[in-house]
């Protein structure tokens, strides 16, 4: 009988052992104070915030972030008439780097879109995501491109806060090289 | 020493956990040999217990192979094609042209489309496809209305659709709904979720009874043969008192200065082992307040990672998508598809993890309009960095070109988020020794990086070698 204690014994320690590592809590840490800065940081919770607060606020009303440009046109079926028919892009010829463009619409437009801008992207072609148009049959300008890349239309979002003005006019340049194409 | 610093570090260094098994299970088996040396009869013993464990372990495999093996559901019966058009061919028109603002069976950007022919007669419907708001500006009093209930959107037109087109997507839309697939035999909704874990858990459970009542049998057959010892008249031989084995270890001085140094040297390296650990977060996994699986969206969906973290490629921080970049797809998806759900996660689960981001987000799926009612996501941070030390994802990711997986893993195909690799001063640094800077195509530095090749002899500079292991590069 002892030995069967004996085994029992060692097993549980074992078991005890590796059983109570928990990877949900974080560890413990060396002088938190030096880990943990005074300032609120990116994501942090700080009492400098009302509604619990949240770092991640919006803007101020009425305030605008460097380098931005109004734009004017309205996020309505005549605002995008208008910007289809006279929005032109700001930048020149120079400054058109289509290699960039295609890298973003690369991330953020071809998996809908398609590599092409066929309409087949890998979401359309799991039938997660249908009915998405090719460049070919829609009448789109840059400047329209520009108006649905920053507002949205039906089912697409707004991507004006992942890529910047400068960004979206890029990706606009490629959309319409790429509708070139097909 | 506290408990649990110890498991953790048993975790982490997982050879030491191995040999500390190996050794209980040695001196078990030592013991067990030793046991069965007194009755004499060990062989027959030994071998009853390792044929059962055998069948056993046979009969444990052959019952994992069977689990998985579960009856294909049967394709649901095609429904009777409607005499006025190819519904199949209108299938295929519906998803390349409606699919994108109309859903069959519930509203998106326009209203469900199932069963629409019992709702306007067919010539209303070929106008309205040709030219909707040619109608509504026409006043026609049934377009007028469409157009007020759908938020104003105007449909686009679709002059290049034949009335061939039309009658067989409308032959696609008066299809029934297809009922829910059951596989036969399947028990009420739960039961499935119970299943699915059988292979382990019984198997494990199973083992753990077989040994206990192979335990058990052993001390009866000891008992058993000592009473037949006792009627046969056999004496059992039964081992004197000596000397006991911590009296014996005791005296021999240079056993006990062997063990006190091996001690030591063992105890320093646990203690060392565990001070190191201190801070370093590998492996967290916390539960997060919504369910996000990154196995869907980046490894099946095969979507960027910077189309969420869109912030990697010009920011410091990596950035947290915002609920918005979230809606620019689940604004149409509200619920997975049939082939997402697995074995340890249902559809209804997932499902139920969407309807999370629309209450946070306060979308309304019925209308399809936000309601203004939000609350934040209260998100666990996973990936932190001391304050004491400056790190920017835009260097590494844009500059640099590195692929979001050399640090943070194979995030495509983990169900739940959790951290890669240690974050510690010694893998940043091992990690900038052997990066190789990619020199290249990158003309404003092609001076300095010249002039440093030079001065080290290489044609390929590391990254420590232009700097990178200075303190003050990430330290101020």
């Amino acid at each position: 009988m002892k030995t069967v204690f004996r085994i029992i014994a060692l097993t549980g320690l074992t078991l005890s052992m590796s059983s109570c590592f928990n990877s949900k809590k974080p560890n413990y840490q060396y002088m938190p104070n030096m880990y943990e800065s005074t300032a609120y940081e990116t994501y942090s919770e700080s009492d400098a915030f009302k509604r619990g607060g949240v770092e991640a606020q919006t803007p101020v009303p009425g305030t605008i972030k460097r380098g931005y440009v109004p734009y004017e046109y309205p996020n309505t079926t005549a605002g995008l008439e208008a910007a289809r028919a006279g929005l032109q892009s700001p930048l020149d010829t120079a400054s058109i780097d289509l290699d960039r463009g295609g890298q973003l619409f690369g991330i953020y437009c071809a998996i809908c879109h398609g590599e092409k801008g066929d309409g087949k992207g890998k979401l359309v072609k799991q039938e997660k995501f249908l009915g998405v148009p090719s460049y070919k049959d829609r009448a789109v300008t840059t400047g329209s491109v520009f108006h649905v890349e920053t507002y949205g239309l039906n089912s697409m979002g707004s991507y004006a806060n992942q890529l910047n003005q400068e960004e979206r006019w890029q990706v606009a340049h490629y959309v319409m090289k790429l509708k070139g194409e097909l | 020493m506290d408990i649990v610093f110890l498991c953790r570090f048993f975790k982490r260094n997982a050879t030491f956990h191995s040999v500390f098994a190996w050794m209980a299970f040695v001196r078990i088996l030592s013991i067990t040999v030793y046991n069965m040396k007194k009755l004499g009869n060990h062989y027959s013993i030994l071998k009853t217990l390792f044929f059962s464990l055998a069948l056993l372990l046979s009969a444990s495999v052959s019952m994992g192979q069977a689990a998985p093996a579960a009856p294909a559901p049967e394709a649901a019966a095609a429904a009777p094609a409607e005499a006025k058009g190819d519904p199949a061919a209108g299938k295929a028109l519906f998803n390349s042209n409606c699919a994108a603002c109309h859903k069959l069976d519930s509203k998106s950007t326009g209203p469900a489309l199932r069963g629409v022919a019992g709702k306007h007669d067919m010539s209303w419907i070929y106008k309205w496809v040709h030219n909707s708001s040619e109608m509504i500006k026409s006043g026609d009093a049934a377009a007028v209305k469409l157009f007020e209930e759908n938020n104003h959107s105007v449909m686009t037109a679709f002059p290049q659709l034949s009335e061939t087109d039309i009658n067989n997507i409308i032959a696609y839309t008066s299809e029934p709904k297809a009922e829910p697939v059951t596989p036969p035999g399947a028990g009420p909704p739960g039961t499935a979720a119970a299943d699915s874990g059988i292979s382990n858990n019984v198997i494990l459970g199973a083992l753990i009874v077989v040994l206990f009542i192979l335990v058990i049998m052993l001390v009866m057959v000891n008992r058993v043969l000592n009473r037949v010892a006792e009627k046969n008249g056999l004496e059992i031989v039964t081992k004197e008192p000596g000397t006991p084995i911590w009296k014996a270890f005791a005296k021999n001085q240079f056993l006990v200065l062997v063990s006190t140094i091996v001690l030591m040297l063992a105890g320093g390296y646990y203690v060392y082992g565990y001070l190191m650990q201190v801070g370093v977060d590998q492996n967290y996994e916390p539960v997060q307040p919504i369910h996000y699986s990154h196995r869907i969206h980046a490894g099946s969906n095969g979507i960027d990672c910077k189309y969420c973290h869109s912030a990697a490629r010009v920011g410091k921080n990596a950035g947290i998508p915002s609920l918005n970049v979230c809606m620019n797809c689940h604004k149409n998806i509200s619920e997975v598809s049939d082939t997402t759900a697995t074995a340890d996660h249902t559809k209804a689960f997932y499902d139920g993890e969407i309807q999370k981001l629309y209450n946070a987000v306060g979308w309304d799926k019925a209308t399809q309009k936000y309601t203004g009612k939000t609350q934040p996501v209260n998100w666990v941070r996973i990936h932190n960095l001391p304050d004491f030390v400056y790190f920017n994802h835009s260097q590494h990711v844009t500059v640099a070109g590195i692929e979001c997986q050399t640090c943070h893993g194979p995030v495509q195909t983990y169900e739940v988020m959790k951290q890669f690799a240690p974050l510690t001063m010694g893998w940043c640094v091992n990690c900038h020794r052997k990066t190789e800077v990619k020199m290249e195509g990158n003309a404003y530095y092609d001076k300095i990086h010249s002039e440093l090749a030079k001065k080290y002899g290489v044609d390929k500079l590391t990254e420590a070698q232009m700097g990178g292991l200075e303190c003050g590069k990430c330290h101020y």
